[in-house]
């Protein structure tokens, strides 16, 4: 059967180079806006802050904050400040850059769970955030100790802060 | 079949074809199109001028370097003077394609449908196609961060880990599974034999992931032709029915869900399982093709899919009944891991896999036991689709 029949031309990386006739790295630099629910969240940052909405209906608390709750498609215009506290639900340990660059040591990251006073969650809908780990080892991570560890946000120094998320260093572990 | 909804066209296919699948291909994006559109169409025993509608998927436009990639690839399609468009749901696209398809040839809006996938990814050399990935995230908190692509699948098989109890070795099985099933594959480009030594003695990436664990970069294409029942009928006497669909969208906050378990890939199944009338698919699925771009993809996939009960897919590849001659048999081609992954010609691949498996065509591929129903799905934006296509003969 003709189906079976090989399509395509491999090339080697020798021969790929040999090939090229286009070389093009478009030039194009993106300045973003912030937005309604971002602009009061990195506001609150710079302030040691962390700050979400509130939905009424469904009791959602969202962090990053949204003005608006997708899952009962209202406005949130309700601000709450959550602990700047949580609790790990999964890290990683990485050995390479965004641009797939070897790192020397790896790079402790996880999901962290936040905590809001007075309130729970349940493991299919919370306020959580990816951010760096710090203050665990990479054994931590391999022998899980890691899942659950109470973490605690490590800020910059106030005059250090740009109202980003780098305005919180790291997450570090407080208890495993 | 059974359907809650009422269709005008019963929708069957009747060819498929693929490109190699490779790192470099010489061909351009319009090239691979051409190419696996001639061989499904060729199996079909049809031309393009017999063709009434082109639908086509690809990934993010900055793979290829081209943007409205689907009006620059179409040409090799044959899509000019016809409908044609193009879907894109991240990973989830290459069986995206075949869904959007359906729904073309079901309503009668066409009844000769070319459907076409193409990923070109070496064309982003520079300096790695992941790079095209830091683009995806929320351009305003998590770029921030510096994350790469293997950071989120990284984090998500960690969460599985510990919340099933599931190991390393236990996931590595998968990927020694599914290169040692591409040994058959006549356009694969990541067979081979392997152990589970082999995966967790590979680079560590990102831990939990080692090199291993991860399908390549490819460039690659796949096509199907899709045809109303009437059509099916003039053309060939072993048609392959699409006796369902299904998809589901979640947030793109994955930061603020469940990551160990796929409800959205649940909807998804929920649906394609009901209009195919299916209410055990561990029983009624006779093989089927989840989506690995990653290994514990396959298994999250299954129990996502319900072809698994919840944390007990790792279970079932110990016990061999994920194997070719298993009583599940699950990525009989070799999936992304074996075969590569170009990603929307990877996804349907899988679904070319699936009609060949009940065509009984897929030579060394094919599966031990008799087959009659078969799933295929693909997954993908921000670990938050899920799409499904059920096939039957
Ligand atoms: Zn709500």
């Amino acid at each position: 059967m003709s189906i079976y029949k090989l399509g395509g031309t491999p090339l080697s990386d020798e021969e790929f180079k040999k090939i090229i006739k286009e070389i093009t790295r478009p030039n194009a630099k993106y300045l973003m806006s912030a937005g309604q629910a971002y602009s009061v969240f990195f506001e609150g940052l710079r302030r040691g802050k962390i700050i979400g909405t509130y939905c009424e209906r469904c009791g959602m608390i969202y962090v990053p904050p949204k003005i608006f709750c997708p899952y009962c498609f209202i406005t949130l215009d309700k601000w709450v400040e959550v602990a700047d506290e949580g609790k790990v639900v999964t890290a990683v340990a990485s050995y390479y850059s965004a641009n797939m660059e070897r790192l020397k040591e790896p790079q402790i990251v996880g999901i962290i769970k936040l905590d809001v006073p007075g309130r729970t969650f349940t493991s299919y809908r919370f306020p959580g955030l990816l951010h760096r780990i710090c203050g665990a080892s990479l054994d931590d991570v391999i022998s899980q100790r890691i899942f659950d560890a109470r973490v605690k946000a490590r800020w910059r120094p106030p005059e250090e802060r740009k109202g980003d998320i780098n305005d919180i260093e790291c997450f570090e572990v407080i208890k495993t | 079949m059974k359907t809650n909804i009422h269709v005008k066209n019963r929708v069957a296919i009747i060819g498929a074809g693929l490109t190699l699948f490779r790192r470099r291909l010489l061909e351009t994006p319009q090239e691979m199109a051409w190419i696996a559109s001639k061989k499904a169409l060729e199996q079909a025993g049809m031309d393009f001028k017999d063709i009434d509608c082109v639908i086509s998927g690809s990934a993010p436009d900055a793979f290829d370097g081209v943007h409205m990639k689907g009006e620059y690839y179409s040409e090799g399609a044959g899509g000019f003077g016809k409908l044609h468009f193009r879907v894109f749901v991240g990973g989830g696209t290459g069986v995206f394609v075949p869904i959007a398809g359906w729904w073309m040839v079901a309503s009668g809006l066409c009844k000769k449908a070319l459907i076409v996938a193409e990923e070109k990814m070496s064309s982003a050399a520079d300096p790695h196609p992941q790079a095209v990935f830091r683009h995806i995230w929320d351009p305003l908190i998590e770029k921030m961060l510096g994350p790469n692509l293997i950071w989120i699948f990284a984090l998500e098989m960690h969460r599985y880990m510990h919340k099933c109890g599931v190991s390393k070795e236990d996931i590595a099985l998968v990927s020694v599974k599914n290169k040692a099933n591409a040994l058959d594959h006549p356009c694969a480009q990541a067979a081979a034999k392997i152990s589970v030594e082999d995966v967790l003695k590979s680079e560590v990436l990102v831990y939990p992931v080692n090199r291993l664990d991860i399908s390549p970069v490819s460039d690659g294409a796949a096509a199907l032709v899709m045809v109303s029942e009437d059509v099916a009928r003039r053309y060939t006497d072993n048609p392959i029915w699409v006796a369902g669909i299904g998809f589901n969208l979640d947030s793109y906050s994955w930061t603020n869900r469940e990551l160990a378990y796929p409800l959205y890939l649940k909807k998804a199944a929920d649906m394609a399982y009901k209009m195919a009338g299916i209410e055990n698919p561990m029983k009624q699925i006779d093989v089927a093709e989840p989506y690995d771009p990653f290994d514990y993809k396959e298994l999250h996939h299954m129990e996502g899919l319900g072809l698994a009960p919840r944390c007990k897919a790792a279970e079932l590849t110990k016990e061999g009944v994920t194997q070719r001659d298993g009583d599940l048999p699950i990525n009989p081609s070799g999936g992304l891991l074996g075969v590569g992954n170009p990603i929307a010609a990877a996804g349907l691949m899988k679904v070319a896999e699936i009609f060949w498996q009940l065509r009984g065509e897929a030579g060394r591929r094919q599966v031990k036991k008799p087959v009659y129903t078969g799933l295929a799905q693909a997954w993908g934006d921000l670990m938050q689709v899920g799409t499904v296509i059920i096939l039957r003969r």
